[in-house]
This record gives C-alpha cells, structure tokens and sequence, in this order.
C-alpha cells in the first residue's frame, strides 16, 4: 500500500475512532455493494408503459427537445431526412456503428449521406441509437461501447437519437437494473452518458442559451416497436 | 392542556422591556383575553442571544440557566418574539449535552416555551381579535419565527379578521432584514444593503404600516425606512392584534402628529 | 490561491460600492430562486429524498475508509489508476507527473473547485503547460485571471458588456466589427473558440461530483458538455475529486442526484450526467487511453468526527449561495478564498484555519435561510457558530467585541442590577430622544447609526411599568 493511501486511511480512521469496521459491519456494507436496493423512488413516473411514453415525450419537449413518434423503424430514413431539410442541415450524417441502424433502408433517401464511425470535427449531425429513454426526466441514457462511440453524443451540433419504446422505462433505478443485466453485477461500460435536453449554459447573465459545447439540437425519434417485442416474445 | 386559567410566564425579551414596553402590555392584553393568567418574573433578563451568537458559550449557559430557574412552575412561557422564543425552544437544551440534569430542565421549559402569535392561534385556539386599528398593512417575516418556528399563517390569519386592515404582501418577504444582532453593527455596510433592499419592497408594497413580530428586525426596518425619510408607521404586530396603537410607532416623536 | 479572506470588510466594502458588480449579482436571485422553488413544488417527495440523501452520505461518511478502498479496487479492476493525496502539493505534483509522462503540450480542463482548491492552473502554467479551462463561465474567468465567484456560475458576478469586452480584447483573430453584444453571439464565439482547443488537448482534467463505490465510477453532471469533450477527446483523463465524494453505488448516486440538479439550477435533471469507469476499453472506438483519479485528502480526514463533519455531506449545488442576503450583496470574490457564501463559511477555516478566515462565520444574519435550502440538510448556522466559539475561546474575537460582551453579560447575569441600569438607559435615551422619536448619531452605537435612526426608548422599562401596576398604580 502506498504511504499516502496509508496516511489518509489511518487519519480517516483515527477520526472514526476506530480500526477497520467490525465483522458485522463490514457484511452490511459488502451487502450495499453487492445487491444495491432502491431507495426513496418518486411516484412521478411509476406508471403503466402507454404513459412512461407520454412523460418521456412531454418532459423532453419541456427541455427544448423535439420528438416525433415512428410506428416502426423503417420509417426512421425517412424522418431524418425530413428532420434535416426542417431544419435546414445539410443532408449528411455520421452514423454510430450499429447493425440495426445500419439495417434501415437508407435507400429510400439517396440524397442523404450516411457514414459510420466516430465523430469528427467537421461532423454535423448525428445519429445514434440509446440504451434507455428514463421518463422520469425525459433523459435519454448512452451506454458506451463498439456500437456507441461517446464523441457521437457531444461533438456535432445536432443529435438525432432513435428511441425504442421498449427502450423507455420509468426511473433511474430502472436503468441501472436493465444495465446489470446487460453488462453483469458491478461492470459499467466505461461511459454512461445521461443526456436530458440539449447542451446548455446559464454562466452569462444567467439567460439560459442552448448549444454551449455539445449539441445545439437533441431530436429523439420515438420508435414504436412493441409489436415487434411482443411478437418476438 | 391544564384545566382552566393557565398560568403564563411572559419573556418580555429586553428589547421589548427597554425599548417598547408597551409590546409588552399588548401581549398581556392578547394573552389575558386568551384565557391566560400573566405573571412577569422579575429575574428574567435576556436570552443570551448576543453571548450564544458571538461564541460566548460560559455566558449563554448561564442566562439559559437564570431564565429556566425564573419560568419554573409556569404552564407556558410566551415571548413576543420568534427569535427569543426559538432561542429558549430550540437551542436552549444544546447548550447542556454534557450536563443531564440541566438538559432534563432546558427540555422542559423548551416544550412550554412559545411565541407570542402562534401561542394564540395554535394552543389557545384563537381565530379573531377584536381591534378597531385601520390601515394598510404589510407583514414582514422574521427569520427565526419563520424557519425555526413556523411562523407565518398565524399572524396574517389574525390581521385579517380586523375589519380596518388591508394585507398588502411585499417581495421577498421572507428575506433576512438585514438585522442579525450584532451582525448589524460589525458589518455595518452589508446590514445596510440588506436593509435597503428590504425597505425598497416595503415602499413597493404601498402599504402605510409595516408589522412584524420582532423588535429587533423592527428597529432595524424603522430606522432605516426613517434615515430615507418614508413616511411609513412601524409597529409590533401585537399593538395592533391588541388594539395599543396609542404610542408613536417604532422612532416617531412622543406626541402624535395627528 | 492565496487568501484574502483576513480583508473581507474591505472586500464587501469595495463590492458594496462596485455598480458593475450590484447589477450583475441582480441576476442571481432571478436566475436561480424561483426555479428551484418551482423545481422543489413539482416534485412532492423532494424534502423526503432531502432526508434520504442525508442519510446515504452519513452512511457513507461513517463508513468512508470502506468505501475509499473497495472504490479503489473497482477503479483498477476497469484498468484506471488512484494517487491518494493526503494534500494539495501532493495531488499537483501527481497531476505534473503524468502530464510530465505523457509529455502533455496542452491540457483542457472541465470545471473544477477542487482544481481551484488546490491551485491547479497557477502550477501547471508555471511547469510550461497551456491550460485551458473549457466551461464557459471558468474560460471568461481565465481570460481575465479572476478566481471563480460562484462554485457552480463562476462568472456570476459579471456582466454580459464586461465579457463582451474581455472577448473583444483576446479574440484578436477574429473580425474587430464582429456583433458581439447578445449573449447568444457570446456563447457561439466561446464555442467556436474552444472547439479547436478540446481537439488539440493532451489531457483532460475534469472534477467529480460522485464517486461510486460498487462499480468505480466517477460522475460529473454539467450543462455545456464541455466536460465531456474535456474527458472524452485527449489521450489522458485525469479526474481530481476530494474523497468525501464517494458513495456506495448507482442507486445511492441517483437518490442524491434527484435533488442536486434541482437545488442548484431548478433543472429537473441536468443536461449530462455522465459517469465514467475507467480507461478506453479494447474494442471501444473513442474515449481516453489512461484514466486517473486524485483523491485529494487535503484536511477532510480531520473533519470527520467532529464539529464539522456534516459539512462533508456538501454536493457543491450553491443552493446555500443562492439564497444568502450577505452573498447577494456582496458576491463571491470577497469571502476571499475559493468557497463563497455559508459553506465557504463553514469550510474556508476548516481549509485554510480560522485565524485566516475568522471573518466569514461571523458575516452571517444567521437567518436560516441557507440551511433551509440545503439539499443535504447541513446545519450550516450551526456550524458558524462552532467557529465563533472557537474563535472565542482562542480569543481571536475583536477585543471591542469581547469587552463589550464582558459589561452587557455582567449586568444580565444580575437581574436586580441589569433591571436598575436598563431603566437608567431607557430613562436617558428616551428623555433625549423624546423630541424627534429617534437618533441619527448614537456615540456608542456607530455602526448602527451610520446607516440608519435609532429608535428612542419610551422612557420607562416593562419592569419598571409593571410592578407600579402590580402594586395598585396607572401605568405610566
């Protein structure tokens, strides 16, 4: 052990006047790290699913936000391309890597300009997928990896997201559940990126502007895809 | 609650008895016309505040000590005061966490102790006063009653069964005065910003007399609204719960002007 | 840096009299009051989930060399490292180090008030570094080398003309004619500026606001997103956190976080929070190379136990700040150190000794007001009075202070005594000021008169009053 790591935990300890925890303690605690429970969890958004959809909606228009809802993925081409030319952006996109997005028929938009990879300066929109829509604030939660690079979520000035409804839950109690069971107890990828709106600033004059580092624009594509899960199931 | 008169020991706070004794009758008024039999112990003095605030723990022990002994045997202590009465209920028994004994005692005289207003409405169930005062009033929010006591409905709740009132609200009327004991004197010119902007919102409400249930924080108003020449009354809210608005209010000269 | 906290009367008196300065800090009691109260009223449960965080952090606070070591462990099972660094000269010298290893040109930099605690920048410029700070209220600041006012809206005391000034003078590469005059056109420069600098940056230095023991995360909630670019773009992300940051895990963090947004900008949820577990992984298209945290120790270690340990519950929201009438006069710049307001008040002296801060416990009305705010329910009244008694007892109060102390306590303590002498002085003031009603020069009493009358006396005690009544005569 290092000498400062000794010196801090020896003053910590002289200060709780104590030596390590005692053995029943120490169990206690290991049980806090090893099967977290939820605490205190707001009524807000303990609701049945139709309404988590309408929460996450109401709450990301609320943060500045757009939204549109899809019936179904294949119309997602179609609402970026859309989405672009509303909001007079040029008809390119940086894709993140992922067989889903990538299974779309982004044939249907031949003007439309779609690379994979991670962001670059010059990029300026976006498109990823998500981990989880939290309705509860309307954030959307990115979970890093090879078919999420994090440079997608803050470098180009606009993010479009797809969101599937099977993807929106309640809380944030609910995403770390659906997190363990996806990466194991105790395993984070290395970036969880809770997103809530669009990057803001406040610091001059505490008027509130939008796009001060990351995106200017966050527009979330609701994707119902419950048929889909249900018939899957 | 005991049966029949309970006996009150009134804590005129020594603001109230060297500045404006007449707080003072106006409180054994409201409180005798509550049902309540008032006594005044002589031995009684200060709460210790200004020792407590100012680190002087060997001092405020001592007046908390003078104050449980004199309001022993008291069904309730009452103060005109929310600051005064929180000291006693709230921090009187952390001064004796070593000292059980005198804990026991600051406990006790802690669950008897209240302020003056709440005391009516809350214990003794009052619902209207019977005052013939007339005016345009607005309340300020002392800090201690406010947040350690929960002062704030009450007094509004009884001026407005006052057929002569009118309760105009100003901003922030929750916000600090600007008083703070001695914090008024040591940093003078932040007290004096603070008041100021409290007594932009008095003028702002347009009311022409200012309560609150404090002397302090009303002393600290009324000089300042005076220094800026305004023309607005300043006066304990108990002389008007009581119907004692014959005195000059807070600073204005002994003979009424009109 | 260093302190000036010994001239906080002299600072609040300059503030006072600084206009640019007043009409800046108008905005932070617009800017922040009513959205956290509309934040609070929307959401029923938030004085309970008040109660929980509290809990959690003395929970964790009883428990924290636990905590601290089974944080380590998990922090290197994801392949970062921890330096514990028992002071500020140790955590600097660590953050040099690795700079000095990965022959760092330029470091870009999120906002930080440990950075600023530990007087990061001053020794990384000082060892040839180019250190930007990347928030948009910390770049202003930097720009014009002030410290931050304000531990969550550095650039608080400023005014949008002073910035626009400030850009005009270190963007000369960009066009003299440019309209700069709205906010919006301000935020775009910064932002335009700054990109080029996030893509050349070596190493990104970020703080945390939490620290999660089950799965070794370090989590920073902004706005701007500049944090993440900070910690995303260079090779090398170096968190520096002090160590009562850390909690048992993610269900514990989002309890906590459920108030903090709220309590600080009346957000309902910040626009990023983002919770990083170490370096870049095999297969992973971005992120940083090597990630390194700092534990900084630097005097928490002692507050525990003791009269100040709540205070290590603090989440830096500013809450406490944004409702203080003292801080809203006279903005954060005079408290003199790096914590403004009331928990610059209580943690200042623990940092750097009550002798040099003894003035911010006693620059308190002690109205309340921030305690009731406080997300995690810090008494921090409380606490400033546990300095004042200290500083009491060290006899470091103003010996005016104390003597007049002394006589009041003398009398008070003598109820006979006291009641003779305050009917003398009611007697006297009230004879003197009968005429007008009140005094507008009291030699004893300066400080009060200065700014404002003081109210005559009626002339007789309570005391007095009362026992003629009481033996049978009219009251007056």
């Amino acid at each position: 052990m290092s000498s400062a790591k000794q010196l801090i935990l020896s003053s910590l300890r002289r200060s709780l006047r104590r030596e390590q925890p005692s053995a029943e303690v120490r169990a206690l605690l290991e049980q806090r790290l090893a099967a977290p429970q939820a605490n205190l969890v707001p009524q807000r958004a303990q609701l049945p699913h139709a309404e988590q959809l309408d929460l996450m909606e109401r709450m990301l228009k609320e943060l500045s936000a757009s939204v549109v809802r899809l019936p179904s993925e294949a119309a997602v081409p179609q609402a970026v391309a859309d989405y672009l030319k509303g909001e007079n952006l040029p008809p390119k996109l940086r894709m993140a890597p992922r067989d889903d997005l990538r299974a779309l028929p982004w044939q249907s938009q031949p003007l439309l300009e779609v690379e994979e990879g991670i962001a670059e300066a010059e990029d300026a929109t976006s498109l990823t997928g998500a981990f989880a829509g939290i309705a509860e604030t309307g954030t959307v939660m990115m979970a890093s990896g090879p078919e999420a690079p994090v440079t997608l979520n803050f470098l180009p000035e606009n993010h479009i997201v797809v969101l599937r409804a099977s993807q929106i839950i309640g809380t944030y109690e609910e995403a770390w559940q659906r997190l363990r069971a996806a990466q194991g107890r105790g395993v984070m990828p290395r970036a969880v990126n809770m997103i809530t709106g669009p990057s803001r600033t406040g610091d001059i004059e505490q008027t509130i502007l939008l796009g001060a580092h990351g995106p200017r624009r966050l527009h979330v594509l609701l994707v119902d895809d419950r048929d889909a899960v249900r018939t899957g199931d | 609650m005991p049966e029949g008169r309970p006996r009150v020991g009134l804590f005129v706070t020594c603001l109230v008895d060297m500045m404006r004794p007449s707080v003072g009758f106006a409180a054994v008024k409201l409180l005798e016309s509550a049902g309540c039999s008032v006594e005044v112990p002589q031995a009684q003095t200060c709460c210790g505040q200004p020792a407590y605030n100012s680190g002087d723990r060997a001092d405020t022990r001592a007046l908390a000590e003078q104050t449980i002994k004199a309001f022993q045997g008291f069904d309730y202590v009452v103060a005109p005061s929310g600051s005064c009465a929180a000291m006693i209920k709230e921090h009187y028994p952390t001064l004796f966490d070593t000292d059980p004994e005198w804990k026991d005692r600051a406990e006790d005289l802690a669950g008897r102790t209240w302020e003056l207003v709440s005391f009516l409405t809350d214990l003794r169930g009052m619902t209207a006063v019977d005052s013939r005062f007339a005016g345009k009033v607005t309340y300020h929010d002392s800090c201690s009653g406010l947040r350690e006591l929960g002062i704030q409905a009450q007094p509004r709740q009884l001026l407005q069964t006052i057929p002569g009132v009118e309760l105009t609200e100003m901003v922030e009327r929750d916000v600090c005065c600007g008083f703070g004991g001695t914090f008024c004197v040591k940093y003078a010119d932040i007290s004096n910003k603070i008041v100021t902007a409290k007594t932009d919102h008095i003028l702002a409400s347009g009311a022409d007399t200012l309560l609150a249930g404090d002397l302090g924080c009303l002393m600290n108003m009324a000089g300042k609204l005076q220094r800026r020449g305004a023309a607005i009354e300043v006066r304990h809210v108990a002389e008007v719960l009581a119907d004692m608005t014959d005195q000059p209010a807070i600073g204005q000269p002994a003979r009424r002007r009109a | 840096m260093q302190s000036t906290s010994r001239d906080f009367k002299d600072n609040a008196r300059a503030a006072l009299a600084n206009q640019t300065l007043q009409k800046a800090m108008k905005h932070v009691k617009t800017g922040f009051i009513d959205k956290r109260a509309k934040a609070r009223d929307r959401l029923p449960e938030f004085d309970d989930l008040r109660d929980a965080s509290r809990d959690i952090k003395d929970h964790t606070l009883a428990n924290l060399d636990f905590y601290l070591e089974r944080y380590e462990e998990k922090v290197i099972a994801s392949g970062g490292q921890v330096h514990w660094a028992p002071t500020a000269e140790d955590a600097r010298k660590t953050v040099l180090d690795i700079c000095r290893r990965v022959d760092a040109r330029v470091v870009t930099k999120g906002k930080s008030m440990i950075s600023e605690e530990i007087a990061l920048n001053q020794a990384m410029e000082e060892a040839g570094l180019d250190v930007v700070e990347t928030d948009l209220g910390e770049y202003i600041i930097q720009l014009r080398k002030e410290p931050p006012s304000h531990i969550i809206a550095p650039a608080v005391h400023l005014t949008k003309e002073q910035v626009e000034a400030d850009f005009r003078h270190h963007h000369r590469e960009l066009p003299p004619e440019r309209p700069l005059s709205e906010p919006l056109q301000l935020v775009a420069e910064a932002r335009q500026m700054l990109r080029r600098r996030f893509l050349e940056a070596d190493v990104g230095i970020t703080g945390a606001n939490f620290l999660v023991a089950e799965t070794g995360t370090s989590i920073i909630v902004t706005n701007e997103g500049n944090g993440d670019l900070t910690q995303t773009l260079p090779r090398v992300h170096i968190v520096v956190a002090s160590l009562e940051k850390v909690v048992p895990n993610l269900e514990d963090v989002s309890t906590i976080l459920r108030v903090l947004a709220r309590s600080a900008t009346g957000q309902e949820f910040s626009s990023y929070t983002t919770f990083s577990t170490g370096p870049r992984r095999p297969d992973d298209p971005d992120g940083p190379e090597e990630y390194h945290v700092i534990l900084l120790d630097n005097g928490r270690s002692n507050m525990l136990g003791g009269q100040f340990q709540d205070m290590l519950r603090c989440i830096r929201c500013g809450a406490c700040m944004n409702h203080c009438p003292v801080y809203h006069a006279v903005g954060g710049h005079a408290y003199g150190w790096v914590y403004p307001g009331p928990m610059g008040a209580v943690l200042t002296p623990n940092l750097i000794g009550v002798d040099e801060a003894g003035h911010l416990p006693n620059a308190s009305t002690f109205c309340g007001r921030c305690e009731a705010v406080c997300p995690m329910r810090i008494p921090l009244p409380k606490m400033m009075r546990h300095w004042r008694e200290r500083e009491f007892e060290r006899h470091l109060s103003p010996t005016a202070v104390r003597a007049g102390l002394a006589v009041w306590a003398f009398f008070a303590r003598r109820p006979k005594l006291y009641h003779v002498a305050m009917g003398l002085q009611a007697r006297l003031l009230g004879y003197f000021g009968r005429a007008s009603g009140r005094f507008d020069a009291l030699p004893f009493a300066r400080g009060w008169t200065k700014h404002r009358d003081f109210p005559a006396p009626e002339g007789r005690t309570f005391q007095q009053l009362w026992a003629e009544k009481q033996s049978g005569k009219a009251p007056r």
